[in-house]
């Protein structure tokens, strides 16, 4: 065993990535109860936690990586968290009250004309 | 709890770009040379079924993938944030252009006159879908001159209100200048009454 785990040790690093089987941490399941856009923002609730006791750590995580407005990509990013396994995470928390998210608005088939003036500017500005 | 400093609710609209392209074509190089947060890395897991060569006992093998996405940030205003995307090249990987393209501002697609024809892809998706974009040719060496924008563009067949370009991924000012591009395009595209809205969805 002790020589089984060495071996263990000499050949994983970080590169081998998380040793825990991503999913683990949603207890298998592999698809958020409701679908959350790359660029959505999610935003902590302020309040005690203290009525969610059986949060994760990596609930813990995401609830303080998104004290401010932050999208689910740069969220899983930043917590080095696969897409999929953030998203899920994610609807256990809007779930139990404890974040709010923002879907973009996808219903249109493209932005307005005063939201492409601005971004035309801004990238003109830049 | 008195006073507010701002509302919490108040979230910007966070609008996508797709950086597209073929493998080594400057999409990273895009994203980080126009991006005003060092480029993020963001990946899904992909379980694909796959037939092994010993498939007699007929329980079939997964294998999990990893794809990475490479993508950046840019602030336009309090309102606005722009969003980058590198997507990954191989046609395995749909799944997530689909959602990427899902409500994205329009596509760059980046291509390199040595491989033109690893963007022919990215190009067929886009038009298949209805999603505005723009050719950008990445002259990051000295023979793309040997190559005139009309002749990549007879190349590519491309249509002829799409806008081609060329660009210098490395460059920033020639990356933003990509994009001013793209977001003209996409603003001429709204204008014309006879763009097809209806089979865009």
């Amino acid at each position: 065993m002790s020589n089984a785990s060495m071996a263990d040790d000499f050949w994983m690093d970080s590169e081998a990535g998380p040793v825990v089987r991503p999913y683990a941490m949603t207890g298998g399941r592999v698809r958020p109860a409701a679908p959350l856009d790359m660029v959505a923002y999610v935003v902590a609730k302020a309040g005690p936690r203290t009525r969610a006791p059986n949060l994760q750590p990596e609930h813990r995580a995401i609830l303080a990586a998104a004290r401010q407005p932050i999208t689910v990509s740069e969220l899983a990013a930043h917590l080095d968290l696969a897409l999929g396994v953030t998203r899920i995470l994610l609807s256990d928390l809007i779930e139990q009250g404890l974040l709010s998210s923002y879907e973009p608005n996808v219903s249109t088939v493209q932005p307005s004309e005063r939201i492409l003036k601005a971004v035309l500017n801004g990238l003109q500005a830049l | 709890m008195a006073s507010k400093p701002s509302d919490p609710t108040r979230v910007p609209t966070a609008l996508k770009i797709l950086i597209a392209g073929g493998f080594g074509a400057g999409k990273t190089t895009m994203v980080a040379s126009v991006s005003e947060i060092r480029p993020l890395q963001t990946e899904e897991l992909l379980t694909e079924a796959s037939t092994g060569v010993d498939d007699v006992s007929g329980v079939e093998q997964k294998t999990t993938t990893t794809v990475a996405m490479d993508f950046g940030r840019i602030t336009i205003d309090e309102e606005i944030v722009l969003y980058l995307f590198g997507t990954p090249g191989q046609d395995r990987f749909w799944f997530l252009w689909d959602e990427l393209a899902l409500g994205a501002l329009g596509a760059v697609v980046l291509a390199d006159t040595r491989r033109l024809e690893d963007c022919f892809q990215s190009i067929d998706y886009f038009e298949r879908r209805g999603t505005p974009f723009v050719v950008a040719v990445n002259c990051f060496d000295d023979d793309a001159e040997e190559h005139t924008p009309d002749e990549v563009r007879e190349a590519l067949d491309l249509e002829p209100d799409v806008p081609l370009v060329l660009c210098d991924a490395r460059s920033r000012a020639s990356s933003k200048a990509v994009l001013i591009a793209l977001v003209q395009h996409v603003m001429a595209q709204l204008r014309r009454p006879t763009w097809p809205v209806a089979l865009v969805r």
